[in-house]
């Protein structure tokens, strides 16, 4: 075999750390999505090694739905601090004080949908003109349709119809006042790739993705976890479960499965054997076919 | 499961509108079991409500509304599968009336291209046209699909004239490497599994043959190009004189020591490290991500290159190329557009219309004067400022371009330099 030629996971990486280096030089003031989660960890990471020995030139942005796991925002702020870059905090519960939109009634509220307020609103306070997202085309069957680079109207909607198309490398960051983009390093990526990737380089990541202990509410199909956000629960429904997460969100909306995976070696080789995909207990996209479509058009994340 | 050795392939597929690329896809995943069971209990319920008996594997593939209500598919899609021995993406691309631009959209980072054909149709126009396409991009690998074999009974003699007529006009093109397989996506003949229908087919099934295509040596190993992206300055403790020059290396084998000159400044310079992330390396190849710092401080920025001394590109502010043109708003000639071309923006024209290739016959119209969506041809572009560029057959990055209209800041056009 010949010596020259990349293992897939170091051409990703080497596609993922391009891309980014062009946000950097396309764009006036960038930032990175930082949820929490591993998608945006790993952005971070890559970000990090872009940029060596420098230190990463964007600032994190989260967008907080007040609902989050507190493991979540503790991991947040050390990895801000450990990096030394800016945190900018966009508060959903900010845009309900304001007025800017309506919590959600019911059962199954969550404050999922709300976040595209607030996140618009950060987006122009902060004349963020590119924002830096761990979103991956095999999530979900619209996001398979994104671009790396995916253009934002003065609205801030995507239009699946309307994309530029991307030829070779060369990504066209061209834009107007007021319109932004999207930029998604890690398109290329599946969860498998991610968790093979974390295990190789050896990434720290949130403890909620390893099995623990938990009170957990069995509802709509799928094990959520107990907290104080979580409407309409009897003590009869609370239960402690062995579970782990593999997506982070909102508390209210994140399933999570029984797994006694400890380590990231043992994820890896759970997730290489799923029978169902990383979305299917996440209960935004059970509302409707086109649920996250629908939301992106709307300039979800 | 150790997949650290593994490649990444990427291919395209191209064909009529029913020649059955999205079942061929659906049953690619399928059979290598890529879908995961929420996805398939999915497709088995729309299946059912369009009153279907077995599952519809194209519905796979589709994932907008409109495409699910309409039926059709719109834009260039990415898919992923992942097998002991790679790792996959493919570019799901529309065989509908934006055909031209989708397929130059998905085969422009292809290592491979899929070409369906039907049994029954054999070779036809449209067999042409995507062959030409597949040519014109420089795709290594052409694999053509000899498609709906159940409908002519299997039979070796239909599939033996496809190949002869395929090759016949085939033998002008410049693909290296061609292969045939009979298949049945919609029974998985050849598909994933060896077809027991076909005895007589020898070779390897459509999964194997990706899974076995070599494809180390189709990055240019000898050239050095290292266009810059953006410089690094710390600026902090411990690199208070470090000056990095980052970018990804578009082809060749750069070493610590090697003599490079930097462009357009022509400055001659030695490399003294490379970076690839956090470590520091003493090579590095194509298609790697890397920072650079030479012996000397000379100016170089964002849009110029790093070549070794003995082997540079060509400095031209005029030069042909071969466009598609990719917008509704058709071309103009002298209109002032902008060129993006390794990581350099500048201004650029169209100073003249050389010739446009009439896609149905493949014929050359010399008289054209202006381009529309879908159509292909060679112009001759006139730039701002002098370019550094190679032929498109010798370097698939540096010999790219693409064309941006500053009114709507689009891109209209996708170009290889002659």
């Amino acid at each position: 075999m010949d010596k020259y030629y990349l293992d897939y996971l170091s051409e990703l990486e080497a596609e993922a750390i391009y891309v980014i280096r062009e946000v950097w030089a396309q764009f006036n003031k960038p930032v990175i999505l930082f949820s929490g989660g591993k998608d945006s960890i790993l952005v971070t990471h890559l970000a990090k090694k872009a940029f060596y020995p420098a230190k990463i030139p964007f600032a994190l942005m989260h967008v907080d739905t007040g609902h989050n796991f507190p493991e979540t925002i503790a991991f947040r702020d050390e990895i801000a601090k450990k990096l030394e870059v800016e945190l900018i905090v966009a508060k959903v519960q900010d845009s309900i004080d304001k007025g800017r939109v309506a919590e959600e009634k019911g059962k199954n509220a969550t404050r999922n949908a709300l976040q595209i307020t607030t996140l618009l609103d950060a987006i122009e306070e902060h004349k963020i003109d590119c924002a830096l997202g761990g979103a991956r085309r095999d999530e979900e069957k619209a996001r398979a349709k994104e671009r790396f680079f995916s253009h934002r109207d003065d609205f801030g909607q995507w239009d699946p119809k309307n994309q530029r198309p991307e030829l070779w490398n060369l990504l066209n960051g061209n834009h107007f006042e007021g319109e932004h983009f999207r930029a998604f390093p890690i398109s290329n990526w599946t969860e498998l790739d991610v968790w093979n990737y974390i295990c190789r380089e050896n990434i720290e990541i949130p403890s909620l993705y390893l099995a623990h202990e938990r009170k957990m509410v069995w509802r709509n199909d799928t094990w959520l976890p107990y907290s104080e956000y979580l409407q309409d629960v009897n003590d009869e429904d609370i239960v402690t479960k062995r579970v782990r997460f593999r997506t982070l969100g909102d508390i209210t909306i994140t399933g999570a499965i029984e797994s006694d995976c400890d380590t990231t070696e043992k994820i890896a080789m759970e997730v290489a054997s799923m029978k169902m995909t990383e979305r299917g207990n996440r209960s935004d996209d059970k509302r409707s076919e086109s649920a996250m479509e629908d939301r992106k058009k709307q300039g979800y994340f | 499961m150790n997949l650290d050795k593994n490649q990444l392939l990427r291919f395209t597929t191209a064909g009529s509108v029913d020649d059955g690329k999205s079942t061929l896809i659906g049953r690619l995943l399928y059979d290598s079991k890529s879908i995961f069971e929420d996805q398939i209990d999915s497709i088995k319920n729309t299946s059912s409500q369009k009153g279907l008996d077995d599952i519809d594997l194209a519905l796979f593939t589709d994932g907008l509304r409109d495409e699910r209500e309409q039926g059709i598919t719109i834009d260039v899609a990415y898919r992923y599968f992942t097998t002991p021995k790679r790792k996959f993406i493919i570019a799901d691309t529309p065989g509908h009336i934006q055909y031209t631009r989708n397929m130059v959209t998905g085969a422009s980072t292809a290592n491979a291209a899929l070409i369906l054909i039907d049994a029954r149709h054999g070779v036809i126009e449209q067999t042409k046209r995507h062959a030409f396409i597949a040519s014109l991009l420089n795709i290594p690998h052409i694999i053509v699909c000899i498609n709906k074999m159940d409908l002519v009974s299997f039979r070796e003699s239909v599939y033996d004239q496809i190949v002869a007529d395929f090759n016949d006009f085939a033998s002008k093109m410049l693909t290296r490497d061609v292969k045939f397989i009979p298949m049945s996506a919609l029974m998985g003949d050849n598909v994933v599994n060896r077809s027991e229908n076909m005895p007589w087919y020898q070779a390897a099934p459509l999964l194997y043959t990706l899974e076995h295509l070599h494809i180390s040596s189709d990055v240019n190993k000898i050239d050095v190009r290292f266009p810059i992206q953006t410089v690094i300055r710390p600026q902090r403790e411990g690199f208070v004189d470090y000056r990095g020059y980052a970018g990804r290396l578009a082809s060749g084998v750069l070493r610590v020591g090697d003599e490079v000159t930097a462009l357009p400044s022509g400055f001659n310079s030695k490399v003294k490290s490379i970076n690839s992330g956090t470590e520091e390396v003493t090579e590095a190849f194509a298609p790697m991500s890397i920072a650079v710092t030479l012996e000397d401080d000379i100016d170089i920025s964002r849009g110029g290159m790093i070549v070794r001394s003995n082997n540079k590109p060509e400095v031209l502010q005029q030069f042909d190329v071969m466009i598609c043109w990719l917008n509704e708003k058709k071309s103009q000639i002298r209109k002032k557009y902008k060129v993006l071309h390794a990581n350099n923006e500048q201004q650029a024209m169209i100073s003249n219309c050389v010739y446009k290739i009439d896609i149905e016959t493949l014929k050359r119209d010399s008289e054209a004067t202006d381009f529309t969506m879908n159509e292909i041809g060679r112009v001759t572009i006139k730039t701002s400022k002098s370019m550094l560029i190679d032929g498109y057959r010798e370097n698939r990055t540096t010999g790219s371009l693409i064309l941006i209209d500053p009114d709507t800041n689009e891109t209209v056009a996708a170009g290889m330099i002659v």
